[in-house]
């Protein structure tokens, strides 16, 4: 485990910097997580962090597919909004826990 | 190791048509993309099937030879009754319905995802030529029809790894 200051709070984060506490999340910490990897959020990243959020409380994992299909954004969409990992870095973003479905 | 050297690029070949050989490569062609690695698939000879439009979304695994094989429960599958007519077509349809509830899609959309991440479909030259197909039997995921060389033009770099599946 480890700890990282976002929104001027110290918070607990995994070892791949994953909120541990998903209740921690704010949209500001969100805001401060993006900036440590390069991002600027928009208020259509912030609609795709609430759906995520919303989605991984319902239990059923979470799949890029699914996202695609939401009706928020398509599958290149949210590949443009989170380049490089486009369900890793939403997730991580949205302070849910790390994917773990294969697609 | 890999902290210092991470994957950059993958190129896979896929020869193979059945749904287990295809998806392999799609599930590993798509997992790239996801991770912002880069990739690049190639289907040769029979993993044709998986970017031809008539053969893609109905694609086969074999109930004959395939000593994996079991009955739902776990029992084993009688080669026998693998060569009914009828049983090949039900027990791909089987897996193909037990994917769809993991959320894994028909091979057509697992094309999209893969090329909405940027990832690159290639169809094989000589394969090509040799089952006379033409470039309008390929879905049109298909980037290019290309010959092996060409591919490992592509395939250079630092951090890049070839996987024949």
């Amino acid at each position: 485990m480890a700890q990282k200051t976002y929104s001027g709070k110290t918070l607990e984060v995994t070892n791949e910097g994953y909120l541990v506490n998903q209740a921690d999340w704010s949209k500001e910490v969100a805001a401060d997580m993006a900036k440590e990897i390069g991002m600027e959020l928009t208020p259509k990243h912030y609609e795709v962090l609430e759906y995520l959020r919303k989605e991984n409380a319902t239990g059923i994992p979470l799949t890029i597919r699914k996202v695609g299909k939401s009706g928020i954004v398509d599958i290149k969409g949210l590949y443009d909004l989170f380049p490089g990992g486009p369900l890793k870095f939403s997730s991580k973003l949205a302070g849910i826990p790390k994917p773990v479905s294969c697609v | 190791m890999s902290e210092n050297k991470p994957l950059k690029k993958v190129c896979i070949i896929c020869a193979k048509g059945s749904i287990e050989d295809v998806y392999a490569t799609l599930v590993m062609g798509n997992g790239a993309v996801m991770e912002g690695i880069e990739a690049k698939l190639f289907f040769t000879f029979f993993g044709l099937d998986a970017i031809t439009k008539k053969t893609m979304n109905n694609l086969h695994t074999g109930t004959v030879g395939n000593p994996a094989m079991r009955m739902p429960g776990g029992l084993p599958f009688p080669t026998l009754l693998g060569i009914l007519p009828g049983i090949e077509a039900g027990v791909s349809a089987m897996m193909r319905s037990q994917m769809e509830k993991l959320d894994i899609p028909p091979v057509d959309e697992f094309l999209d995802m893969i090329t909405a991440g940027g990832g690159e479909i290639y169809a094989c030259k000589l394969a090509v030529d040799m089952f006379k197909l033409k470039k309008e039997d390929f879905t049109d995921h298909v980037k290019d029809i290309i010959t092996i060389g060409e591919f490992y033009g592509m395939c250079g770099g630092e951090g890049t790894q070839i996987i024949f599946t």
